[in-house]
């Protein structure tokens, strides 16, 4: 990443970190703009929250870490979440994270080599009338069976060629 | 910008709105467009398309030059998201169900414009999934477009806040609350009115009232669907609340996984802040009340009172002992009123419609409604809202259509992972909050997961407890050890390599767990195992002693057959097998070495012949 990029993102964490700085309980809500500024919360940007909030770097750390939507570890370009609610799991969501995690070569948590995809599994996103259901970005792919995951990958690779 | 300054403005938008939507409440003098094109914008029809369809039907509108005779309305979830996307026609409450693009050019061509209904296309499950449910949290999902204020107000929307400001005080309010019998409808089922009482008792400067809507049961999306369908009956009720309670600042915790719903809350408080039903002095009687959002972040022990409170204060979210009960230390250390979406949303009608309405529907001790998401092995998977006191076999067959495949009902799972399994020979129970807790579940928030044959009660409880060891927050060891401990029993019988002793060990753990842990989530952790245990026990015993899975679902106990009679030899299986197993030849039959095979069941696909079966 070039560093212009760099400064841009903290002068957009600093106005972040400013805005909310007489909220009472701000470190949640700096923490979801500093990940959608980012991508992800590495150690130092959650050193400038704590320094920025006026509170100690572990308690930023320990709420970060506590609440499963914030990462601490880079993520694909294209976010796989597939569906492990009960609704999905009954309809066989486990089959189509293996057939994932046999496509990928990847665990879920974890990210391809060349930073095109990363895997997760989440908790029902309250779409089961289309159960099993994945996500991937902000779409939505609902009634999947494991035919179909070969195809969705095909598709994002065929958009990186 | 309309403002609203008195309870009379309220029906001047409501009269002006009923006027401009007419058609649609089937008036014959009306203003606005004769054709309201209803399409739903929630998850699940988003999710299936339904914005292709809006875009499309937009160029028809643009292409015909429609524009004045034709509206399209984005509304909130009618429902029936299996068959989503939906659109519903009006005047005449048409309802096409799965609708393509191609559909819609029929509708538009035949419907729209000729007049005549595509019988083709419409909804046949439609009569039975509607004819059962009373809907009052959900009464505007499909109705509105939740995104204008004034529809909500079309449909008597902020009436009863005007009555609560210029007819009641809050003492009254809260005695119609109590009396109503609206017990809280995220899981426990405490009454609505005792908690709004203690939190008017209170005394403090400053008082909170706060929204639940952090819906974290897996299967279970009640509250999103009201946010997404009807975000002001909630605003209203908070208000309402705030009133009564003398709190001037709510808070709506709500998970950041419901983007749709966030947008549309937002959208709702900015409205109901410009029309001034937010802020100071609203309707010029002197009360001052606000709402923020804040966004939770992804743990299910959030939804857990005082652990959702510890989480809006910016820390992990872990809940503390009680009491204090937050009525009377709450958020910031305030008294805080805390009570679900579904809770605030009956509210408004309950005011509006009277206490002799409300009260002559559900049961003795539940009154009124209770909203489902209808999941898993169901045809019409949706949502519902059925009056309390409605049987099981009434959901599952009347409304939900039965099981797919022709297959047998084996069981319901309610309260997600703090609930319990009923079984099929309890199927005529009504359901209650009383009679959910004595059969060792409970309502919980709503989440109806149907399973059949094929499911495998022994897994089922494996999959709530890996959800409860995940989510653990890890404050108390009877939760953070003792369901570790439960899981890997019942691993261990899942793999077949059980004990009969296991099962003992199974409920004295869970009993521990239920006396000891700290929060409600920890103390009900047990309950899909125990109910699982009462119900299913021989299930158990079949792992553990015969290691066997009758459902075939527990991998490692399947046995894959070939069967010699059906076997055409061809040796497909062989060549697929990934491990080599299955040995043969055009003279020997085809077998498979149990001790090299992994159970991946490729041979059973790829058997041009279906020779080859799983054997339980």
């Amino acid at each position: 990443m070039c560093c212009e990029e760099q400064v841009l993102m903290q002068q957009k964490l600093d106005k972040v970190i400013e805005d909310h700085k007489d909220m009472q309980g701000a470190l949640i809500p700096v923490l979801h703009e500093a990940q959608s500024i980012y991508g992800y919360l590495p150690y130092e940007v959650m050193k400038r929250i704590a320094e920025g909030l006026q509170i100690p770097v572990a308690k930023v750390y320990g709420v970060a870490t506590f609440y499963s939507q914030f990462s601490l570890e880079k993520k694909g370009k294209y976010r796989i979440n597939v569906c492990m609610g009960t609704a999905c799991y009954v309809k066989g969501s486990g089959d189509i994270l293996n057939k994932f995690r046999e496509r990928l070569g990847i665990e879920v948590g974890e990210c391809t080599d060349d930073g095109l995809f990363s895997l997760e599994s989440c908790r029902c996103i309250g779409a089961c009338g289309l159960a099993p259901v994945i996500t991937i970005n902000d779409e939505v792919y609902g009634r999947l069976t494991e035919k179909d995951i070969d195809a969705i990958i095909d598709k994002y690779e065929g958009m990186e060629a | 910008m309309a403002s609203v300054k008195t309870a009379n403005d309220i029906k001047l938008i409501k009269y002006e709105t009923q006027k401009r939507i007419g058609s649609r409440l089937g008036y014959s003098n009306y203003e606005g467009a004769d054709i309201h094109m209803m399409i739903c914008g929630s998850t699940g029809c988003t999710s299936s398309g339904s914005g292709k369809l809006i875009t499309k039907l937009e160029e028809l509108i643009a292409r015909d030059e429609m524009g004045e005779k034709v509206a399209i309305v984005k509304t909130g979830c009618f429902g029936l998201c299996a068959e989503g996307p939906i659109i519903m026609v009006q005047p005449g409450n048409v309802m096409y169900t799965q609708v393509t693009t191609e559909d819609l050019d029929e509708i538009w061509e035949e419907h729209v414009k000729g007049g005549k209904p595509v019988e083709r296309l419409i909804s046949q499950n439609e009569t039975e999934f509607f004819a059962k449910q009373e809907r009052i949290a959900l009464r505007n999902c499909g109705r509105i477009n939740p995104e204008c204020i004034d529809e909500y107000i079309a449909y008597d929307g902020y009436e009863a806040l005007g009555k609560v400001l210029n007819e009641m005080d809050p003492d009254d309010v809260i005695d119609l609350i109590k009396e109503s019998g609206l017990r809280g409808r995220g899981g426990g089922g405490f009454p609505a009115g005792r908690k709004w009482e203690a939190g008017a008792r209170a005394e403090s400067p400053i008082k909170y009232i706060c929204c639940n809507a952090d819906e974290g049961d897996p299967g279970a999306f009640m509250d999103r669907s009201i946010l997404e369908g009807d975000p002001h009956s909630v605003i209203e009720a908070m208000i309402i609340a705030g009133y009564a309670c003398g709190a001037c600042k709510g808070f709506v915790y709500i998970r950041a996984e419901y983007p749709i719903a966030v947008d549309r809350l937002r959208t709702a408080i900015e409205q109901a802040r410009e029309y001034g039903l937010l802020g100071d002095n609203i309707m010029g009687k002197g009360f001052s009340f606000d709402i923020e959002i804040r966004l939770g972040a992804g743990a299910f022990v959030c939804g857990e009172g005082s652990a959702l409170m510890i989480s809006i204060e910016g820390n992990r979210g872990e809940p503390r002992p009680k009491p204090p009960r937050a009525t009377e230390k709450g958020i910031f250390g305030y008294p805080t009123v805390l009570n679900n979406v579904e809770t605030f949303a009956n509210v408004p009608q309950i005011i509006v419609r009277g206490l002799d309405w409300y009260n002559s529907i559900g049961t003795e001790k539940s009154k009124g409604t209770k909203v489902f998401a209808i999941s898993g092995k169901i045809n019409n998977t949706g949502l519902v809202e059925i009056p309390m006191g409605t049987n099981l076999r009434e959901i599952i067959y009347d409304i939900g259509g039965g099981i797919p495949g022709g297959k047998q009902f084996k069981a319901a799972q309610t309260g997600g992972p703090s609930g319990g399994c009923i079984p099929a020979e309890l199927i005529d129970t009504p359901i209650d909050y009383d009679s959910l807790t004595s059969l060792g579940s409970m309502m919980g928030s709503g989440g109806l997961i149907v399973m059949d044959e094929t499911t495998c009660m022994v897994d089922i409880a494996k999959f709530f407890l890996e959800f409860t060891v995940d989510e653990s927050c890890g404050k108390c060891p009877p939760c953070r050890i003792g369901t570790k401990r439960m899981l890997e029993i019942l691993e261990r019988i899942t793999e077949g390599k059980g004990e009969m002793s296991d099962l003992e060990e199974l409920e004295e753990l869970a009993e521990t767990i239920q006396k000891g842990a700290l929060c409600g989530l920890g103390q009900s952790a047990p309950n899909p195992v125990l109910s699982t245990m009462k119900y299913f026990k021989d299930e158990y015993i079949a792992h553990v002693r015969d290691k066997k899975c009758p459902a075939g679902v527990c991998v490692s106990m399947l046995r894959f057959i070939i069967e010699a009679e059906t076997c055409k030899r061809c040796g497909i299986c062989a060549k697929n097998c990934p491990v080599g197993a299955i040995s043969g030849s055009k003279e020997t039959p085809y077998t498979i070495d149990q001790e090299k095979c992994i159970k991946c069941g490729v041979c059973m696909t790829k058997c041009p012949f279906k020779a080859i079966m799983k054997n339980a």
